[in-house]
């Protein structure tokens, strides 16, 4: 019998080893498609192999020939570093705020300011585009910079989570030691949020690195693009070279990759910690 | 150091039915040991986070070494407190737990180092400074907790219930440590606990709270010897007094078959009392009344025997707690002969209160 039940358990891991690897699969084929494609001859793009029969490394020599992959590289670093610092910092403060200071209307306005959740990015963009050239500052870095400096609501509902977490008496014995409410936050809460910060930082950042809607409204100068509107522009001006088109996008999930990579471990772990892990 | 009072300070909770913290009138003295004492939800830790400033005072006054701090924030106070959990920073050592305070206040990073040092050397804290809390033991733990007050030399040591997450032994030892430190340094120190037993033996001075409301303040003999009413002395005292709701007939009431003059003063007032007995002033064997011994508690040197007073055979009587020798304690089953010491009766009258 206990062999019976020792084999029905394997039975159940195996099925569920299988499940798992079907949707690993699904989620991994796209990337492994684009990264045969991009090694693939342009005729031979169609054809459903994964392995390319002759690689062609010269399609990555391609894109930096076709774009100015490097000035874009360093511009989208510099807007998803900028919004990812001004993100960390605001949204901790604010979400410091929500869960410790007491003031008036507090939680009536943090569920105010989790209602914009429900407002789609699409609603906003004209308003936003609107205020931009109002204050001139379309066509220009500060466009890319400014709007998604101040934090979001969800950023500061991720951090006021993370704060609660905290016991009370660690804040309390702060002020009796004589820390003033930016000494509590900044000497002593700080250095205990820091998955939280792990978590909101990494997916900021990888906001910011693939937005196209965004940048597409606002940018028009190759100087001062994105990767994401390089690559659409090498689609436009280009149509059809598919491989090279591969390659680039390649070589945008690089960056990525490795961020990911290096967060892993405290990223799973402020998933964990903030209760949205499934 | 320096004294620190209540005067009527009064603290309601937002939709609280009564007030958590009643007109509390309130004097500690400078250097003095004080221990706020009662059981959960009487106001205790309120009172003392009214005073760290942690807690709003809703009405009345605080005050620290005569100076009005009702209205100044925690840091304006110079008070420091042990908190139950100790509330250590994680992510610091012991050494910048401890001098984390001075750090704030830009002492010179030396006198840190040596007051630092000095605490540790007073509670044995010296292998330990470069660790971080989540290794070091309960004890340790505590320790560091007391040496982070220490270093301060603050006017006022504040402890909220600082032994409760210790075992029975370590509390013991600690509890003993904690007064004479508190001796030596004779810094001002209130000191809130819901054992009976950490206030009698650690404060100068007890004060007992119920349901926000001040009961009794007094040294620990006085509040042994003559509770103000029924609540302090079922408090205080363990086992429990044994409190008898009996009719005063002829000048006199019965336990039993036992007759008990009752004073004069006490049977002109009333027609009912609650006589009061603590369960080590009876006298056992030869004359008295017949107690059936249920259950016997045999601690070493004494023995605590928990029964029923049987005038007759039925097995309803009044329930006591009585202490005998613990060298040949009755048996479980059995009987014994009992008398209360008529020289350590308390009478409280019907609303609780003491007459005498």
């Amino acid at each position: 019998m206990g062999e019976r039940v020792i084999k029905a358990g394997m039975l159940r891991a195996g099925v569920v080893y299988l499940a798992l690897i079907g949707i690993a699969w699904c989620a991994l084929f796209p990337i492994l498609w684009a990264l045969s494609g991009s090694l693939k001859k342009e005729n031979e793009v169609g054809v459903p192999t994964l392995l390319p029969a002759h690689p062609q490394w010269s399609n990555y020599r391609e894109v930096f020939a076709l774009m100015p992959f490097w000035r874009m590289f360093f511009n989208t670093v510099v807007y998803a570093g900028c919004v990812t610092a001004g993100q960390v910092f605001f949204c901790s403060l604010a979400g410091y705020a929500f869960a410790r200071l007491p003031f008036r209307g507090r939680e009536t306005l943090f569920v105010l300011y989790l209602g914009t959740l429900m407002v789609p990015l699409t609603v906003t963009v004209i308003p936003q585009f609107i205020l931009m050239r109002l204050v001139g500052w379309t066509d220009t870095p500060w466009a890319m910079i400014v709007p998604g400096l101040f934090g979001t609501a969800f950023g500061t509902y991720l951090m006021r989570q993370f704060f609660r977490t905290l016991p009370a008496e660690l804040e309390e014995a702060a002020i009796l030691d004589g820390c003033s409410p930016w000494q509590v936050y900044w000497r002593i809460l700080l250095p205990h949020i820091r998955p939280a910060i792990m978590v909101l930082a990494v997916l900021t950042w990888v906001n910011v690195w693939n937005d196209f809607l965004w940048p597409l409204v606002m940018i028009e100068h190759k100087s001062i693009a994105t990767l994401t509107l390089g690559l659409v522009w090498l689609q436009g001006e280009y149509v059809a070279r598919w491989p090279v088109l591969m390659a680039a996008s390649m070589l945008i999930l690089v960056p990525l990759v490795i961020i990911y990579a290096v967060a892993q471990r405290s990223f799973v772990r402020g998933i964990a910690m903030s209760g949205f892990g499934g | 150091m320096a004294s620190v009072s209540f005067e009527q300070a009064t603290r309601r909770y937002p939709g609280a039915a009564r007030p958590a913290l009643d007109c509390l009138d309130l004097q500690i003295g400078d250097g003095e040991f004080v221990v706020l004492v009662g059981p959960s939800g009487c106001g205790k830790t309120t009172s003392l986070r009214m005073i760290a400033g942690l807690e709003t005072v809703d009405a009345g006054r605080i005050r620290i070494g005569g100076r009005d701090v009702t209205g100044d924030d925690p840091k304006e106070r110079d008070v420091a407190m042990v908190f139950q959990n100790y509330a250590l920073y994680p992510h610091m050592t012991v050494a910048q737990n401890m001098g984390f305070a001075l750090k704030i206040a830009k002492t010179p990073r030396a006198e840190v180092r040596a007051r630092v040092l000095d605490a540790a050397r007073l509670l044995d804290l010296q292998p330990y400074l470069d660790r971080k809390p989540k290794d070091l033991s309960g004890g340790q733990r505590q320790r560091v907790a007391m040496g982070r007050a220490i270093v301060r030399r603050p006017q006022v040591f504040l402890m909220d219930e600082p032994l409760s997450n210790l075992d029975a032994k370590l509390r013991v030892q600690t509890r003993n440590q904690i007064a004479a430190l508190q001796r030596r340094l004779a810094t001002t120190t209130v000191y809130v606990t819901h054992d009976q037993v950490e206030a009698m033996t650690m404060g100068d001075r007890v004060a007992v709270l119920r349901d926000g409301v001040l009961q009794q303040y007094a040294s620990p003999r006085e509040l042994y010897r003559e509770p103000v009413n029924v609540f302090v002395a079922g408090f205080i005292g363990s086992p429990a007094m044994n409190l008898l709701n009996l009719p005063i007939i002829d000048h006199s009431v019965s336990l039993g078959d036992w007759q008990i003059p009752v004073p004069r003063r006490v049977a002109d007032s009333a027609a009912e009392v609650v006589l009061g007995i603590r369960p080590e002033h009876f006298e056992l064997g030869g004359r008295g009344v017949e107690m059936h011994v249920d259950v016997v508690e045999e601690l070493g040197a004494d023995a605590y025997l928990y029964g029923r007073i049987c005038p007759s055979d039925d097995m309803t009587g009044q329930s006591l707690v009585v202490r005998a020798d613990g060298g040949d304690p009755p048996r479980r089953g059995g009987r014994v002969r009992l008398h209360p010491r008529t020289d350590h009766l308390h009478y409280f009258g019907t609303d609780g209160r003491r007459i005498l």
